[in-house]
């Protein structure tokens, strides 16, 4: 099709096996959030009838993506066209209606209500105020024998169904509305490999009805057998687009993936790393269905870092060490001390902090100032007799502001206030008061942009330099290479490589973290 | 390439706090470093101890006195003569105070539980159960210090019982409380088979009686608690911890707060609350029977979220909470003075509830409102 020459210089040949019309086209889409750029000009388009694979690494955003097209967020600018009309939806309703289906990862299922209810949940078929149940139950069924499922009876409550049952009644859900597109973030990941084939089987009857599809997926191995073109995001830019699913060789994907990253700013390393006692030693932890067997030891002074894909169980891993989570087996000793497990209060004790996933719902109490968010942990030690200091307090935290240069300074606004990189300052700053020896860092830089995020690096850096010891887990890859001394790989809940940074590259531990997938089939 | 690239490093302080980790768990005094930017830094003043920190919470407080004002002058505007006596007007203070006293205690200890996140619907049946157990012909021969054990012990005992169910039992405190609330009812019953008994302890009846410096005894006991509960959730590491369970119970937990065994505590605090009240209701009727205190749950809850206490935790204050529950003595006695009924007075204070959430609702989508315009220019 013609259209695709004024699609900029980024989009090559359009693959022949496609011959469908263009429904969707993004030029320059931006979105932005406080202090981060999310995306910073997406292009993509999706034509008819293909499997449309999105390609990227955490934090690349896709989610992102998703979530514009979805309703959820509107673009700060460009343009979104659907089938050949500018649009922008004012919420997921508009988006549904206009014939975009999205199922996330997370299905967003009503357990309680059956199969039915859930496929036409919010536009149930109606006549004078009344549900038309017997008609609701008989076009889910159509719709479940469309999709090769007619043996999933529509009365069944959501909550009985294996997880490959429920992503078929979220694909219900979607054609109830009659969509021209259906979105699906990593649908495989919830499913048994033999399960598959079978939503595989699916997709190619969507879209053999003309029904257009976006696949999300890290499985390289997916994408070839499933997928039509690609188009590689990284760092919310689009940085190829429309390449043919099948025959592009992967170290070109992986290239545009990875790409060499001028915004990732590393302190230096110091010359003797390492050199540290043993402080904490985790050996043979396991816990069920998350992770099995992982013996890992962090020296005073050593940045530990862990790559692994989310749900690899690394942050379930790093939960554990610090009591969270209860582990089934094996010890978590600090300097030689075990741990009583399943306690908190028992690794805070021996001198751990933990700075979690999600920053919002697990670490801080956004009403409060931001000097009682420092104190979190430590306010107790400020008290004397059970009367707390604030006036002490809030010059400790004081403190912490100005070391680590949180902005603004004014400890008393609220943590609220702050933006993404700040917030994430005040739940390191949590540690650095009273005598923390050990922090874990879970995910430490998400929704922290670029100039914070070097800030935090040195912060990091420089609590090693004090000898703190760090275990530090992180979904993108140039992070844990590029600020750790050691690093782990984790798959599939098992350590699977453990090396001395410098001995690692990017491409190599992409490779281990995804499953080997990568190298299959490459013909580089 | 995964070599460290520093070629834009900034001139950055990478050097922490002093008493940083992890060689001086001493903690020298960061005052010492940074001289906070605040001034006020180093606040031990015995003035600086008294003064609240949270400017929302006065705003909130002061329009609940605004409320108060508007019904002291309906009162003038209804009943002039009245309130053309001074003397009157002095009695009738103290009247509406002690019309708040018992519930006011009551309502001390829920608006811990309630900032906690959980919520206490058995405090009025603890008191009934403390009033009823405390004036069995038994506990008095005790005397008056044994009748007071006995209903400071059982408000505690039942409290702690409610705390272990919530926290260790994972029951929804709800449920919890509400079996509690039908179960401690029927032991007050089976306890006073259903009789009124009587107090024959003067010293206990004479509780309600007294008014040293010409103030009611039980005013001065509901100041004592209200302040002892200020002092408690503001200036103690007590207060610190339930702000933080009920404002992110995980994120308490993962800064190693024990959650669960605070809990327990603060039910207890309300039981505990509920004891001293009993004996307050006690003294006043000079008996107790299992049906007292009826509802004052219902009292206890609206009087603290009128204050501005969040139904779902981590926000409120033990001064907002009394204004609560002055305003409702109030409008009792507006319309005790008024010869008014009863119903009328329940349907305007069931407004008056309705109005105060609205009224916070939309302070506080205003407040998100204008941050959210606040994020948009700054990026």
């Amino acid at each position: 099709m013609s259209q695709d020459d004024n699609a900029a210089p980024l989009v090559e040949a359009p693959a022949d096996t496609v011959a469908g019309e263009v429904v969707l086209r993004l030029t320059d889409v931006v979105k932005t959030f406080p202090g981060v750029r999310a995306l910073g000009g997406v292009q993509l388009e999706v034509r008819a009838g293909e499997v449309h694979c999105l390609l990227g690494q955490n934090g690349a955003g896709k989610s992102t993506l998703i979530k514009v097209l979805a309703g959820v967020h509107r673009p700060d600018s460009g343009e979104v066209q659907w089938r050949g009309q500018p649009v922008e939806f004012a919420n997921p309703q508009a988006a549904m209606r206009a014939g975009i289906a999205t199922i996330y990862q997370e299905l967003d299922l009503v357990d309680d209500l059956s199969v039915a209810e859930n496929a036409f949940l919010g536009h149930e078929p109606r006549r004078g105020g009344f549900v038309r149940r017997g008609h609701m139950a008989r076009r889910t069924r159509e719709i479940l024998g469309r999709l090769g499922h007619g043996e999933i009876p529509p009365g069944r409550m959501v909550r009985a169904l294996p997880a490959a049952g429920k992503q078929i009644v979220s694909m219900a859900r979607a054609l109830s509305h009659e969509a021209r597109l259906i979105i699906m973030d990593e649908p495989s990941a919830v499913l048994a490999h033999d399960e598959v084939g079978n939503l595989f089987r699916i997709i190619r009857e969507l879209t053999a009805q003309g029904i257009a599809v976006i696949y999300i997926s890290h499985r390289m191995e997916e994408i070839r057998e499933i997928g039509d073109r690609v188009t590689v995001l990284k760092d919310g830019r689009t940085t190829a687009a429309n390449l043919p699913a099948r025959d592009t060789p992967t170290s070109e994907l992986v290239a545009k993936m990875t790409g060499r990253n001028i915004e990732y700013v590393f302190p230096d390393r110091p010359a003797d790393t390492g050199a540290g006692a043993e402080l904490l030693q985790v050996d043979g932890l396991t816990r069920a269905g998350e992770f099995a067997d992982v013996s890992l030891r962090v020296r005073a002074g050593e940045i530990v870092g862990i790559a692994g894909l989310v749900g690899s169980g690394r942050s379930e891993l790093l939960e554990t060490i610090y009591g969270a989570r209860r582990a089934d087996a094996g010890a978590v000793r600090m300097g030689g001390r075990a741990l009583r497990p399943g306690s908190v209060g028992a690794a805070v004790r021996a001198g751990m902090g933990m700075a979690p996933e999600e920053r919002k719902s697990q670490a801080l109490l956004l009403g409060e100032p931001i000097f009682r968010n420092v104190t979190l942990a430590t306010f107790g030690r400020f008290a004397r007799l059970g009367f707390t200091d604030a006036g002490r307090e809030r010059a400790e935290a004081e403190g912490v502001a100005d070391s680590l240069e949180l902005r603004p300074r004014d400890v008393r606004r609220p943590v609220r206030t702050l933006s993404g990189g700040n917030q994430q300052k005040v739940v390191v700053g949590r540690w650095l008061l009273g005598g923390t020896k050990l922090l874990l860092l879970d995910e430490p830089t998400r929704g922290v942009d670029v100039g914070a995020r070097a800030e935090l690096y040195q912060v990091i850096r420089g609590l090693a330099a004090q000898g703190v010891g760090v275990l530090l887990v992180s979904s993108e890859v140039p992070e844990v290479l590029g600020l750790a001394d050691r690093v782990l790989v984790m798959r599939e809940g098992r350590m699977v490589r453990e090396a001395p940074a410098g001995e690692l590259d990017e491409d190599t531990v992409l490779d281990l973290v995804m499953a080997g997938s990568l190298m299959e089939g490459a013909p580089a | 390439m995964t070599d460290s690239t520093p070629t834009a490093t900034p001139e950055r302080p990478a050097e922490l706090p002093a008493q940083s980790p992890p060689v001086d768990p001493a903690a020298t005094s960061a005052a010492a470093k940074s001289p906070g930017h605040h001034g006020a830094a180093p606040a031990t003043g015995r003035l600086s101890f008294w003064r609240g920190d949270s400017g929302e919470g006065a705003r909130r407080n002061l329009g609940l006195i605004g409320v108060l004002v508007v019904l002291v002058v309906i009162g003038i505007a209804t009943r002039p003569d009245l309130y053309g006596n001074s003397s009157w007007v002095w009695d009738n203070i103290l009247t509406i105070l002690k019309l708040a006293s018992v519930v006011g205690v009551v309502t001390v200890g829920m608006t811990f539980v309630i900032i906690g996140g959980g919520i206490d619907l058995s405090v009025g049946a603890i008191v009934a159960l403390a009033g009823v157990w405390a004036t069995t012909l038994a506990t008095q021969s005790y005397g008056a210090g044994g009748m007071i054990f006995t209903a400071l012990a059982v408000g505690l005992g039942v409290g702690l019982v409610n705390g272990l169910l919530v926290s260790y039992g994972k029951l929804v405190p709800f449920i919890a409380t509400l079996a509690m609330m039908v179960a401690a009812r029927g032991l007050a019953a089976e306890i006073s088979d259903k009789q009124t008994q009587v107090s024959g302890n003067s010293v206990i009846n004479g509780i309600a009686s007294t008014s040293p410096l010409g103030i009611p005894l039980l005013v001065y006991i509901l100041a004592a608690v209200v302040i002892a509960g200020w002092v408690l959730l503001n200036r103690t590491t007590f207060g610190r911890r339930t702000v933080a369970v009920g404002g992110n119970p995980e994120a308490a937990r993962l800064a190693g707060i024990n959650v669960r065994r605070h809990t327990v505590l603060l039910y207890a605090l309300s039981g505990l609350c509920c004891g001293i009240a009993a004996i307050m209701l006690t003294a006043q009727a000079n008996s107790a029977q299992a049906a007292m205190a009826n509802l004052y749950e219902l009292d206890a809850i609206a009087a603290a979220i009128i204050g501005g206490t969040l139904l779902s935790g981590g926000r409120g204050t033990i001064v907002g909470s009394l204004l609560g529950v002055i305003i409702f003595s109030t409008i009792t006695n507006l319309f005790a003075i008024n010869g008014l009924s009863t119903e009328a007075q329940n349907m305007v204070k069931g407004g008056i509830i309705v109005a105060a959430v609205l009224i916070q609702q939309f302070q506080f989508r205003s407040f998100t409102q204008f941050l959210g315009r606040n994020r948009l220019t700054t990026t």
